[in-house]
């Protein structure tokens, strides 16, 4: 007799239900090849005796996207309970942090989520910036704004590469790096670095952009959305990916919100939280920009929400880069600008100013700031406090992608151990961030 | 084709809550406050200590005993409604006089309001909070990474381990002022305990009850581990 195994199977050209998303359909196959469509729902396994299995997932192990460590409880194929381990890449920033001026820590915003350097720069001089009660130029908020959503590009960029190339789409992996290559080739052209740009100090920025970037920026912005549409043409319909990640790992509104899931975490769950819309920075309130919101909370949501924000980005550095106004780039305030280096080798109050400056670094009055920003995995916060010396007393980094992480075993709970691993690429982690 | 995805504007916010902007010319100090500050003044005359407006933002005082109170009611009550926890930390002062601060921040996004509360823990004594992990799920790993760096310990918490540094970490707790930047061992103090540790047991005595695989163990590390020693050590 055939024994009949009993799969499931996402159709991409029908059984669409009332959102307009692919269902599932449940499939039989029998021993002769034959599939016929299940009605009613697929009988029950006979329970089978066996233990509880220990599976150690990582640190070192390409799927868990950095050193993330995932020890498993498994009966049989079924996740029963997951204890993740982080902690491997700390490195102490905090406390380091503690010991450098504030302009010496902007380096160190680089490397906690190196995949969103400029928007780390941005964030940390607008938190600095609450600390001295400094408003910057125009055009500097504008050029922040392309250097934010720059970066969002960019991580949710190596977000979709790597994400598909674990749930075993190559090809979109290299469309992704191709065009995440184009803007670090903007980024470059900037401020000469790639990876760890540096790109802001208190105050303005580390260089104005240079002649026709605008030009580069305005063709990376036409032709972007063609690869954006050519990989929602590839994936979003997709049988095996829509069978990988709809309807797992879902997290209700309610639960988001109350792990404190941020970003397009808590917005494929259908809150529509997102720190520029809800406590703008950066003028962001004057951007046409829309918010996408899932329903369901599952990874395919969070997908469909990522795709969208690559979108709306693009959307927003359109409208940015008809807006950038002329003027200066740093404000005109002495407590934190250097003077300008051919002053300061000619005149001697400039030379002093710029040497104080430089050795003893600005000194903001006493007081604390917490400034968040969205970051292309969420809330990111840099909470400062300081005592009135130069350096601060306390140099707190609110890492978003930790605290979604700590909802993945919750999140993983009855699920099969290969949708672990979507799951964990859904989160979208740097380590570099959470383990800091 | 099926019907594209179509994303909707950000709505979660009640549309009596005004309109957001962003903030310019933020005064050093005072400036509008929180009307939640208020509030928490009326309704728990023990636990407010003082409300200071900050740069913007409105940080209430408590007293520590009184947190989880007020904070149950700041996410409870129907005219709060803080329902997102941003952050918890804490502050040590370098004035090692100061008492410690924990830190948390609180955001209502149905009315698009964010609050610090902060509670100050006196030195010289242990250094206990209540855990507000009953209320906010999302305070499990955040408390912990707080009690790593700062040795404050959670009542309440279900699970108050070391969470960056590994478990058997013995230099105390890094974001102390009186921890030294290079740590508290010397290099070769460090290298000699990394070197004698032992790689293959880092399970610990939880994950290995999963496998059954305790009973597997060396009858030596048996009998280390039901001692209640810590695996790696």
């Amino acid at each position: 007799m055939a024994t009949k195994r009993t799969i499931e199977v996402a159709l991409s050209t029908s059984g669409l239900d009332a959102e307009g998303r692919p269902q599932r359909v449940p499939l039989v196959v029998d021993g002769g090849g034959s599939v016929t469509t299940l009605e009613a729902p697929p009988a029950l396994e006979p329970e089978l005796e066996g233990e509880h299995m220990l599976l150690n997932l990582g640190p070192q192990h390409p799927a868990t996207h950095g050193v993330l460590r995932l020890v498993l409880e498994l009966d049989g194929e079924t996740v029963v309970r997951c204890i993740p381990h982080v902690g491997y890449l700390h490195c102490g920033f905090e406390k380091i942090g503690e010991y450098r001026q504030y302009n010496q820590i902007i380096p160190w915003t680089d490397r906690e989520d190196y995949l969103n350097s400029p928007g780390n720069n941005v964030a940390f001089a607008l938190g600095a910036e609450r600390l001295f009660g400094i408003d910057i130029t125009p055009r500097c908020t504008v050029l922040r704004v392309i250097a934010m959503e720059l970066s969002r590009i960019i991580s949710h960029l190596v977000w979709l590469g790597t994400t598909c190339i674990d749930i075993g789409a190559f090809t979109p992996f290299l469309w992704a790096f191709q065009e995440r290559e184009r803007v670090y080739n903007l980024l470059e052209g900037w401020v000469g670095a790639r990876l760890t740009t540096s790109l802001t100090r208190v105050g303005g920025m580390a260089a104005d952009i240079p002649d026709g970037w605008m030009d580069g920026l305005n063709s990376f912005v036409k032709t972007f959305p063609k690869t954006i549409a050519e990989v929602d043409k590839m994936v979003t319909r997709n049988g095996i990916w829509v069978g990988r990640t709809i309807g797992i790992g879902a997290m209700s509104a309610d639960e988001a919100v109350n792990y404190g899931l941020s970003g397009s975490m808590v917005r494929a769950a259908g809150v529509a939280y997102d720190v520029r819309k809800d406590f703008p920075y950066l003028e962001y309130e004057t951007y046409d920009f829309e918010v996408p919101v899932g329903s369901a909370g599952d990874v395919y949501d969070r997908f469909l929400v990522r795709m969208e924000e690559l979108r709306q980005s693009v959307r927003i550095l359109e409208q940015a880069s008809k807006r950038l106004p002329d003027g200066p780039v740093n404000v005109d305030d002495a407590r934190v600008i250097l003077p300008p280096k051919s002053k300061a080798t000619s005149e001697m109050e400039s030379m002093i100013h710029h040497f104080k400056q430089v050795m003893e670094g600005p000194r903001p009055p006493a007081g604390e700031s917490y400034v968040a920003v969205e970051s292309p995995k969420g809330e990111k916060g840099y909470y400062m406090v300081s005592d009135g010396t130069s350096k601060p007393v306390r140099w707190r980094i609110r890492p978003p992608s930790y605290v979604n992480l700590s909802a993945i075993p919750k999140m993983v709970e009855g699920h099969l151990l290969s949708d672990v691993i979507a799951i964990n690429a859904s989160i979208d982690i740097v380590m570099g961030e959470i383990d800091r | 084709m099926s019907a594209p995805f179509s994303p909707v504007l950000a709505g979660h916010a009640s549309p009596e809550a005004e309109a957001p902007r962003t903030p310019r010319n933020v005064l050093h100090r005072g400036g509008p406050s929180n009307p939640s500050a208020g509030r928490i003044q009326q309704r728990f005359p023990d636990a407010f200590v003082r409300a200071e407006v900050v740069w913007g933002d409105t940080t209430v005082f408590v007293k520590p005993e009184h947190v989880f109170a007020v904070i149950s009611y700041l996410h409870d009550d129907a005219a709060e409604q803080y329902d997102y926890l941003s952050d918890v930390t804490a502050v040590e002062y370098r004035d090692l006089e100061l008492p410690i601060e924990m830190v948390w921040h609180l955001r209502s996004l149905p009315h698009r309001r964010f609050l610090r509360l902060k509670a100050q823990l006196p030195k010289g004594q242990p250094l206990r909070i209540a855990s507000v992990w009953p209320i906010y799920k999302g305070a499990d790993w955040l408390e912990r990474e707080c009690y790593d760096m700062f040795g404050i310990v959670f009542e309440g918490h279900p699970d108050l381990r070391r969470i960056l540094l590994w478990e058997q970490y013995k230099e105390g707790f890094p974001l102390r002022k009186d921890f030294p930047l290079r740590g508290r061992f010397s290099r070769s103090e460090q290298l000699r305990q990394a070197l004698a540790a032992n790689p293959e047991a880092r399970y610990s005595m939880e994950e290995l009850k999963i496998a059954d695989a305790f009973e597997d163990l060396p009858q030596d590390m048996r009998r280390r581990l039901a001692g209640g020693e810590k695996t790696g050590e």
